[in-house]
């Protein structure tokens, strides 16, 4: 169960992922990003923000998960870790909307996220775990579905990562909630 | 001559069943927490807006969401073929709508619409 978090799994953890930095998307999105902006302007803005709105409700979600006190400090670490590559991906999109001229989205105040998610009906760990499950397979589906509508290639790779993260997540937390390994796949997309 | 005829009608017929699938609502669920729950939920507006008796509903029409002009400009009522076209492709059926997710597998997009006529 959640305990399984511990140990080598807490070690891999700690490994970490590789995220795409603000300097690296930049440098990925060159002059093709350039030009597909003055081509095609605000479909891609439009699409990044709504992402962007996902992270930002990824990030509030582990912090009412962290200030919830239902967590146990190894639980708390990888929540806080997790939390930490939301705000990566954030500022990842942040700068790609940026660079195609958009508005990036803000966050909405965190009483607003705790409505959303209902949570005072937060009671344990594993509620807590549950909620977060469901936003990380639900962003990994996100990420993968929006990836035909965005325009360049870029924006497909900047996608495919950030799904990749999530769907990281996804698995370690399913595995915390001892959830079966699924039988079929593709387990996404 | 009236075999062909026959035939020809009857692979007319084929496509349009299929895509016209009345869908298993109980699947729906899982693939509605699955694959839109990241954006969507049936009683709050979270990215997207709330999905409580779309069926029906028209298009950008949710009081308190904040829609793009194109979605509430689209004349759109929601029903099967309509959220099975917007499904299908978000973009083209609206031109401008901030939706970009696509939902490619037919069967999970009749499966998820079935579920949310239910969702009254």
């Amino acid at each position: 169960m959640i305990g399984t978090l511990n140990g080598a799994r807490r070690d891999i953890l700690r490994a970490g992922v590789t995220t795409l930095s603000a300097a690296g998307l930049f440098a990925l999105m060159g002059a093709s990003g350039a030009a597909r902006a003055a081509a095609n302007p605000s479909g891609d803005v439009g699409l990044l923000n709504a992402a962007l709105g996902l992270e930002h409700e990824g990030i509030a979600a582990y912090q009412l998960g962290a200030e919830s006190k239902l967590l146990t400090p190894g639980v708390l670490a990888v929540a806080v870790t997790f939390q930490g590559h939301h705000k990566q991906h954030r500022d990842d999109l942040v700068a790609a909307i940026k660079r195609l001229g958009g508005t990036p989205v803000d966050a909405k105040p965190m009483a607003e996220y705790a409505k959303e998610f209902d949570a005072g009906s937060l009671k344990d760990q594993a509620g807590v775990l549950r909620l977060a499950l469901r936003l990380e397979r639900g962003a990994t589906n996100a990420y993968l579905g929006i990836i035909p509508s965005l325009a360049g290639s870029d924006m497909h790779t900047l996608a495919a990562r950030t799904a990749c993260d999530e769907a990281f997540h996804a698995a370690i937390l399913g595995n915390a909630l001892n959830e079966p390994i699924p039988a079929k796949a593709p387990i996404f997309g | 001559m009236r075999t062909l005829v026959f035939a020809g009608v009857l692979l007319a017929l084929a496509s349009p069943a299929s895509a016209a699938s009345p869908g298993d609502p109980a699947r729906g669920a899982a693939i509605y927490q699955d694959y839109c729950g990241a954006c969507h939920s049936l009683d709050a507006n979270r990215v997207g807006p709330r999905h409580r008796g779309v069926f029906g509903r028209k298009a950008g029409s949710i009081g308190d969401f904040h829609y793009t002009a194109a979605l509430k400009a689209s004349g759109i009522v929601w029903n099967a073929q309509t959220l099975d076209r917007w499904l299908t492709d978000p973009q083209k059926l609206v031109p401008g709508t901030a939706m970009g997710f696509r939902l490619g597998d037919p069967v999970k997009r009749a499966d998820v619409i079935a579920y949310l006529k239910l969702q009254k």
